[in-house]
């Protein structure tokens, strides 16, 4: 499944990193602790969090995460939003909680990776 | 696939994908109905260009071009009015639409230029197939120069240089609290380490461990370094700051211990993990630190 396709199953809106939207989802995560998201995320996860400052990109970026869904209707300030489109990482916002969101994934066939290659 | 088969089929691609408002002029050039042909024939020739949609308070009525002109003058109907030399049944295109529907149009019409038009109706932009030759070449450079980028890889700078052993040593200054730029250095090492053409599962663990340790260096020092010393068979990441210092280093390595105060937390650093993933993701971690003086991370990756 595409990004583009979690968009429109999940009706997200997209306000960053269009360029990404043709990219593979290879699972997901989610959590607003930086390192945890380091430790457990995996290349091409969507990552569900409320966090919306600049270094989530960072992050998708280092892990080349497939997107960023934004949740509890957080808006990402314009610092955020122009890392985003620079590395191609889309962000997309949305009004639910990251729970229902998570869950939503669930139901469309997103699962958690299982290599989260450490070693 | 050959050299031509694969320059052509990029060609197709590209058509598919290229959306008309990416390749299309913008400033278009307009008359409207009641411009005569000879005004006409001076605004094609002055603007170099071979023709013109014509609108009539904002909406697309007609286009008129050369042709249209020569046969005007050939008729002697020089005070004609655009009206009634131009035509009407008008082939437009929609700027979201790719490139291929322009083509199409082209190749079914006999026409010159298409009026790009946005789902609303209202005129944006022109095409004509200058337009779409030049968007291609275009783009096929920025992709060529992308996929040259690609390929270019650093790494032959160790085979070049001839010494016992070959270290190339990067350098970065992290400034205290910068959470905009925070993660710089690291994503700059990471993108360093795939031009040396380094295996991407030691791309994945360098950076990974990079970054936690810029994060530390941000969020608890004055400011610091990383240093990152690659050689062939190993790397070596070191993270060295000028203080404050850490007091207890044993309950720094527990997982989940933090120091970090709440409004960091908040933003989702400072969960006490830091430490635990570099050690989980590289080969040796010695930390050493003194009290009002400074610490020194150093991380090493043993390659096979």
């Amino acid at each position: 499944m595409t990004v583009q396709e979690i968009v429109e199953k999940l009706e997200l809106k997209v306000v960053a990193g269009r360029s990404g939207l043709h990219k593979e989802v290879t699972g997901g995560y989610a959590s607003d602790l930086l390192s945890c998201v380091i430790a457990g995320a995996s290349e091409g996860n969507v990552w569900v969090t409320l966090q919306a400052h600049p270094n989530i990109v960072a992050v998708a970026d280092l892990l080349e995460l497939a997107c960023i869904v934004v949740s509890e209707g957080m808006e990402p300030d314009e610092e955020t939003l122009g890392r985003a489109n620079e590395s191609g990482i889309p962000i997309l916002l949305a009004e639910e909680s990251t729970f229902t969101l998570v869950g939503k994934l669930f139901q469309v066939g997103i699962r958690e990776s299982e290599d989260a290659d450490q070693a | 696939m050959d050299r031509v088969t694969s320059e052509f089929t990029k060609v197709q691609e590209l058509i598919y994908e290229l959306k008309i408002e990416q390749i299309m002029t913008e400033d278009v050039i307009t008359v409207t109905p009641y411009c005569s042909m000879r005004e006409l024939r001076r605004i094609l020739r002055e603007r170099g260009i071979s023709g013109v949609p014509v609108m009539e308070d904002d909406e697309l009525v007609g286009v008129v071009d050369l042709e249209d002109v020569v046969k005007a003058l050939e008729e002697g109907a020089f005070t004609a009015s655009v009206a009634e030399r131009m035509t009407t049944n008008v082939q437009t295109v929609r700027a979201d639409e790719t490139v291929v529907k322009a083509v199409n149009l082209f190749s079914m019409f006999d026409v010159g230029r298409l009026p790009v038009v946005e789902a609303e109706g209202g005129l944006v932009g022109i095409l004509t197939k200058g337009d779409i030759v030049r968007g291609l070449l275009w783009q096929m450079g920025v992709r060529w120069q992308a996929e040259e980028i690609e390929h270019y890889r650093a790494s032959h700078i160790f085979e070049d240089i001839d010494s016992d052993e070959t270290t190339l040593i990067l350098k970065y200054h992290v400034e205290p609290h910068d959470f905009v730029s925070g993660g710089e250095a690291s994503s700059k090492i990471k993108r360093a380490l795939k031009r040396l053409g380094a295996h991407p599962k030691v791309v994945r663990r360098v950076a990974l461990a990079s970054y936690e340790a810029e994060m530390n260096v941000m969020i608890h020092s004055e400011g610091g370094d990383i240093v990152a010393e690659i050689g062939t068979d190993r790397i070596e990441i070191t993270a060295i700051d000028e203080g404050p210092g850490i007091a207890d280093i044993e309950k720094a390595l527990e997982p989940g211990f933090s120091t970090a105060p709440d409004w960091i937390r908040e933003l989702g650093f400072g969960a006490g993990m830091g430490l635990s993933n570099i050690k989980a993701c590289s080969d040796e971690m010695y930390l050493e630190s003194e009290v009002g003086v400074g610490t020194r991370l150093r991380i090493i990756f043993e390659l096979e």
